[in-house]
């Protein structure tokens, strides 16, 4: 009986520094049948006891990426690990390992609230004294000790998320994968959400989430991988990414005309590093906001500019993400 | 295989039987919680087969009252037919699409196909309970008591192998069609299979009709039915045993495969 779905590893594909790394890809790539190169030759490392984002637009290639990772998505190149086991290679012991909570809704609607964590246990080996005994630690963990016989349908939206991700910690797994867990949920979900995540990642669970909401990557996430189209634009802590942003202060201007004199002046502008356009808007990155704004609008009224718009940041994961990609986050 | 992969391999088939079992013990808390009603849906059609057709007219005069032999194979093969692939197709439609909770089984440790195997295993268990509880209106229910002689052997081969040829059936329905295609492919599909499988007569007597004869020959239940009719009213006459079991084990194979082949696709991208 075969238990493993891809060809027998070669002895080379132990995963390389498994004691630091629970998450490790060489190279790993995804296109999809009809061309599509949803994940591009990804090299990733994920350190034991991690809260890792992927941060990056719909279509960046994250979703696929934790599908190929939690073995839903069979990669066309590369390879990959996940607490030292070979992913393709033993995708069950590797399942055994992992939690997973998807976009989806995937809570079993024919149990109770308790009986989903139950069989949850029981799924992954659990006795049934263990896995009663978590179903009850959980349930309380996540807050819904008193709807342990409802069933799932009669749960609201908010309690069904905490349920799926009570799930997928009622077998206690090494890593969490986390897809978009917070969208579609209302800001005081989200935040509720957030502390219960922030509590799980402190008992020392490794914990990768995706996510296209950059306060919650700034929020939750120790490290930082910014993707788009399938490759790793840029990695490394919240405060290390922003300071690959030398400026300190983003000035984002709506301006008509924008012409190239009218940039020409701004760029002349003592403390500014860059000017760019950035689709409609002018983007100036200056290293002080000292005297800016009033220089700026001396300079419009210079060439009969009209400004419309002006709106004066501190650089962001969502300027780095512009400053990278030319793009916004959520366009 | 290197050591290392040899011992991951028995490391997960461990895991995996473990897995197994525990989704076993899920459909049988679903299914115990639900037992009257699947008792009732499976036992319904049947014994208003076997009253009106074995009782009702026999008693009026409108049918020899040996009619009721005809029916003990014919009614119980379509018993398994119909519970073995209702009991994975309908389930497995709503998992895939609007719950999605397939997902979630597939993240259970054990192979994709481990998850499929499982849904065919449990559904032939509802297929064989379905069977046992026709039994007793086909017994009781018709005007005279058939008159039925049992070779166990065939009867305990064929009925597991009807099962399962049943539920991979179901299996392949549930991932190729969509929720909304569900009661179209009971209507044009399932209903005729059960109609035109010799459940309602035996398919020797069809010899004065030789293109339906030919045709049926395309009905995995056809075979089935004859099983059982050898297996439980041989004097009507019914297919050789190697037609039989060559069109079960062909149709086990064929359904098995493509069913477990196309959950494995849907499944995973």
């Amino acid at each position: 009986m075969a238990t493993t779905t891809g060809p027998a590893a070669p002895a080379s594909s132990s995963a390389p520094d498994s004691a630091q790394n629970t998450i490790v890809t060489r190279g790993l790539t995804k296109v999809y049948p009809g061309g599509t190169r949803a994940v591009d030759a990804l090299d990733l490392e994920v350190r034991r006891g991690e809260f890792f984002g992927l941060l990056g637009p719909n279509g960046a290639g994250k979703t696929t990426t934790v599908g190929m990772l939690t073995t839903r998505v069979v990669p066309t190149g590369g390879d990959m690990w996940v607490g030292g086991f070979n992913v393709r290679t033993q995708p069950v012991v590797v399942k055994r390992i992992i939690g997973v909570v998807t976009q989806f809704n995937t809570l079993d609607r024919r149990l109770t609230a308790w009986e989903n964590l139950y069989y949850h246990g029981r799924y992954f080996g659990l006795s049934r004294a263990e896995s009663r005994s978590e179903a009850d630690r959980i349930l309380e963990l996540v807050q819904l000790g008193e709807k342990r016989r409802a069933m799932v349908d009669a749960l609201s939206g908010g309690m069904q998320q905490r349920l799926l991700i009570g799930r997928a910690l009622a077998h206690r797994p090494e890593v969490l994968f986390l897809d978009e867990p917070t969208t579609g949920i209302d800001p005081q979900g989200r935040i509720a959400l957030w502390d219960v995540l922030s509590h799980l990642h402190s008992e020392g669970l490794t914990i990768l989430l995706t996510t296209h909401y950059m306060e919650e990557a700034e929020q939750l996430c120790q490290r930082l991988a910014i993707m788009d189209h399938g490759k790793i634009l840029a990695i490394g802590s919240p405060a290390e990414l922003k300071e690959r942003i030398k400026a300190s202060t983003i000035v984002t201007i709506l301006a008509a005309p924008a012409s190239e004199a009218f940039l020409a002046d701004l760029r002349a502008l003592s403390g500014v590093r860059s000017v760019a356009m950035r689709g409609e808007e002018i983007e100036v990155q200056a290293d002080t906001s000292r005297g800016l704004l009033p220089a700026i609008a001396t300079a419009a009224m210079a060439r009969e500019v009209e400004l419309t718009d002006v709106n004066v940041q501190a650089p962001s994961l969502e300027t780095v993400f512009i400053t990278l990609t030319g793009r916004k986050l959520r366009d | 295989m290197t050591a290392e992969t040899r011992q991951a391999a028995s490391g997960s088939l461990a895991i995996s039987l473990v897995t197994f079992r525990a989704l076993m013990e899920r459909d049988l808390k679903v299914l115990s919680r639900e037992f009257v009603p699947f008792l009732a849906r499976t036992a319904i059609q049947p014994f208003l087969f076997v009253f009106v057709f074995a009782y009702v007219q026999p008693k009026i005069g409108q049918r020899s009252a040996n009619f009721g032999d005809i029916l003990v194979p014919g009614l119980i093969a379509s018993a398994v037919v119909l519970q073995g692939i209702q009991a994975v197709a309908i389930p497995l439609v709503t998992e895939f699409s609007q719950t999605k909770e397939i997902e979630d089984r597939v993240m259970a440790p054990l192979p994709v196909w481990g998850v499929a195997a499982e849904k065919i295993v449990f559904a032939m268990l509802q297929a064989l309970i379905a069977a046992a509880a026709v039994v007793p209106f086909v017994y009781f229910v018709p005007l005279e008591r058939p008159h039925v002689h049992i070779s166990p052997l065939v009867l305990f081969t064929i009925l597991p192998l009807g099962a399962l040829l049943s539920a991979s059936v179901g299996l392949l329905i549930g991932t190729s069609v969509s929720p909304r295609q569900i009661p179209l492919v009971f209507a044009l599909l399932v209903v005729p299979l059960t109609f035109l499988g010799a459940v309602y007569y035996p398919w020797s007597s069809l010899e004065v009709i030789r293109w339906l004869q030919v045709a049926t020959l395309a009905n995995p239940l056809l075979y089935m039915s004859e099983g059982l009719r050898g297996a439980l009213t041989p004097s009507y006459g019914h297919m050789n045993y190697f037609g039989v079991y060559a069109g079960m084990i062909i149709g086990c194979i064929a359904s098995t495969y493509l069913g477990v082949r196309g959950f494995i696709r849907r499944v995973q991208s």
